[in-house]
């Protein structure tokens, strides 16, 4: 992997490993990240993953621009032949796709869609050549996704769906953004999903809305008492269609405090996964299961 | 002691030296947009340059005191009145209770900051007072002051000496036009030369769609790409890239028309190209810069940018020097 590097002004460094998404420029990133931050270079504030690159942010005033991008070059040629083996959790994400809160705005602002006449999902399915909403929620929540980066707002993560290239769903934004997006819903733009943590603007296509506070300033969530955001970069997540019934009872059991997100520690092997990707995404749902 | 909030202004925020270190999970360093400013009205009241002050843009909050206080406002042009006489800037201003403090019109400038003695005393979220809005997390329960809000002051760690002044050379503002240094870089090379040339000879002007998120452009001529094949994930506008970080003070441009340099509450990051970066000493400016004002993009390179940064950080030595007087 070629890997370009460029300052972002006089405290950042920015570092592409690749141009198009890929899971192999994904784990780049992640490595590289993680290495960084091992490290523990002096001067560096931030060290930010991003789906197929990041972003360092230095102090100038500790380490020079020439000697921070001295240092992050000579963990290129670690990160390269590090295992792409990765310690991390799946988590079953619930969504109620189709609901009635994403629907409301979604009617609201259909005059900022290419299709005013369908549904998001009815979209969706149609540009990736389904043949219904239905078989589109099958697509999307058969496979499990990688949490690719941590961001845009608070606590917001992009997703990557793991299957082979010419099965990844992929969806235009808006036309225009909207200026308002429910809380938790289950969006995608582009190759990415992503859960909106907070209400607010956004440009992806809606799909649904998951029960599962993401994001809490106050930490009230029992599950968000030692951190306020949920997910991290290396997160595996498969989204569970609920109906309605199901999904307001998770909101009680959220209120409650009652509320257990369903989540395994799992190894997950990249040179594997290549090898078998069913087979592998088989193995890491018998793990979510207990089986 | 609490000062209380009589009328908030348009968007009157609590805001310190900002929150590093949670951008890798899209939460913003936050905190003033004239930092130099804040530090400066801070060391004015005898509180640690970093203490927690009131930001307000183009319009001035109305605080009541419920106890001595002492306060100075710095930043943008905005005449300071206690209890209706006109007081001066960058100075330290003895308020007795019951006082209150209040603001004429702007006359230059966007952001006045407004340090107490003591600092505005609210819990530490992640580590800063800096209210981070979108996020509902930190300043005042989350969000901008309110009318009938208390903010609690806390104790000075110094004292103050009343009448103290920062000398007006060393209120640098924006010139007009207003100047911003940019590095080209990150994607730099996804532009046609004719554009490399344009975006820095062209008059821009500060668009209406200008906060503490970023801050808007228009007026330049729009951006012309080099062909491509779109990389796979990047989408299929000309401007799109797979989603990336955002250095602070990136410009992208969306869809090639107006360029955004985002700023201290900036989204981590998104699916547009950027250009370059505004370099760390022209950020304070940015603040300051009002809808429609003529702006113009210098190209500089790291060398100068160093040397910029540097002379940032000797004004504000001198600011110290003066204010430990």
């Amino acid at each position: 992997m070629s890997l370009r590097y460029s300052f972002g002004g006089d405290e950042h460094l920015f570092v592409e490993c690749s141009d198009a998404m890929s899971l192999d420029a994904f784990f780049m990133s992640l490595e590289m990240t993680k290495v960084i931050k091992e490290a523990g270079i002096k001067g560096i504030t931030e060290i930010c993953p991003a789906n197929a690159s990041f972003q360092i942010k230095f102090d100038p005033d500790v380490i020079k621009p020439d000697d921070i991008l001295k240092e992050i070059r000579a963990i290129e040629h670690v990160a390269e032949v590090m295992e792409p083996v990765l310690k991390t959790r799946i988590i079953e994400i619930p969504v109620f796709y189709e609901d009635p809160w994403t629907h409301a705005t979604m009617m609201r602002f259909r005059e900022r869609h290419q299709d005013p006449t369908s549904t998001d999902l009815e979209y969706a399915a149609r540009v990736n050549g389904l043949a219904s909403a239905e078989a589109f929620i099958q697509a999307h929540s058969s496979a499990p996704w990688f949490v690719s980066m941590v961001g845009f707002v608070a606590g917001l993560p992009f997703l990557y769906q793991m299957v082979d290239r010419p099965r990844q769903l992929q969806v235009p934004k808006y036309l225009r953004p909207r200026t308002d997006t429910p809380r938790l819903t289950v969006g995608h733009g582009g190759c990415f999903s992503c859960v909106y943590s907070v209400r607010g603007a956004g440009g992806y296509q809606m799909f649904g809305i998951t029960p599962m506070p993401i994001y809490d300033p106050e930490q009230k969530v029992s599950y968000l008492k030692d951190f306020m955001v949920f997910f991290r970069p290396g997160d595996i997540v498969k989204w569970k269609p609920i109906g309605r019934e199901e999904h307001d009872n998770a909101v009680a059991d959220v209120d409650a405090g009652r509320f257990v997100p369903r989540m395994v520690d799992v190894s997950f092997d990249l040179n594997a996964y290549h090898a078998d990707i069913d087979g592998t995404n088989a193995k890491l749902e018998g793990v979510l299961h207990g089986r | 002691m609490a000062a209380k909030v009589v009328s908030p202004g348009l968007s009157t925020t609590v805001q310190d030296l900002g929150r590093p270190g949670y951008y890798h999970l899209g939460i913003p360093m936050g905190g003033a947009m004239d930092r130099l400013a804040l530090k400066a009205a801070n060391l004015l009241v005898g509180n640690d340059e970093g203490a927690a002050g009131l930001e307000a843009v183009f319009v001035g909050p109305e605080l009541q005191f419920t106890a001595d206080a002492v306060v100075a406002v710095t930043g943008a042009d905005m005449p300071v009145m206690i209890d209706g006489v006109e007081q001066p800037g960058w100075t330290a201003l003895a308020v007795t209770a019951g006082q209150v403090l209040s603001f004429d019109y702007l006359r230059s400038g966007a952001r006045i900051y407004i340090a107490i003695a003591g600092g505005i005393d609210v819990p530490l979220a992640l580590g800063s007072r800096s209210t981070y809005p979108i996020g509902a997390l930190g300043g005042f329960n989350g969000r901008a002051i309110a009318a009938d809000d208390e903010l609690p002051i806390g104790v000075a760690p110094r004292s103050a000496k009343i009448g103290l002044s920062i000398p007006e050379a060393l209120r640098r503002g924006p010139g007009s036009p207003a100047e911003l240094r940019v590095v080209p870089g990150l994607y730099w090379d996804r532009l046609t030369e004719a554009s490399h040339q344009s975006f820095f000879s062209d008059q821009w002007k500060v668009a209406p769609e200008a906060d503490r998120m970023g801050y808007r452009f228009r007026g330049g001529a729009s951006m012309q790409f080099v062909d491509r094949e779109p990389p796979f994930g990047a989408g299929s506008d000309p401007s799109n890239i797979v989603d990336a970080c955002y250095p602070y003070g990136s410009v992208q441009v969306p869809g090639g028309l107006e360029p955004i340099v985002l700023h201290r509450d900036a989204v981590s990051g998104g699916g547009y190209f950027m250009l370059g970066t505004v370099i760390s000493a022209d950020m304070d400016l940015i603040g300051q810069l009002q809808p429609n004002t003529p702006s113009r993009f210098v190209k500089i390179d790291m060398t100068a940018a160093l040397e910029a940064r540097k002379e940032r950080a000797a004004i504000i030595d001198r600011i110290r020097a003066v204010a430990s007087q």
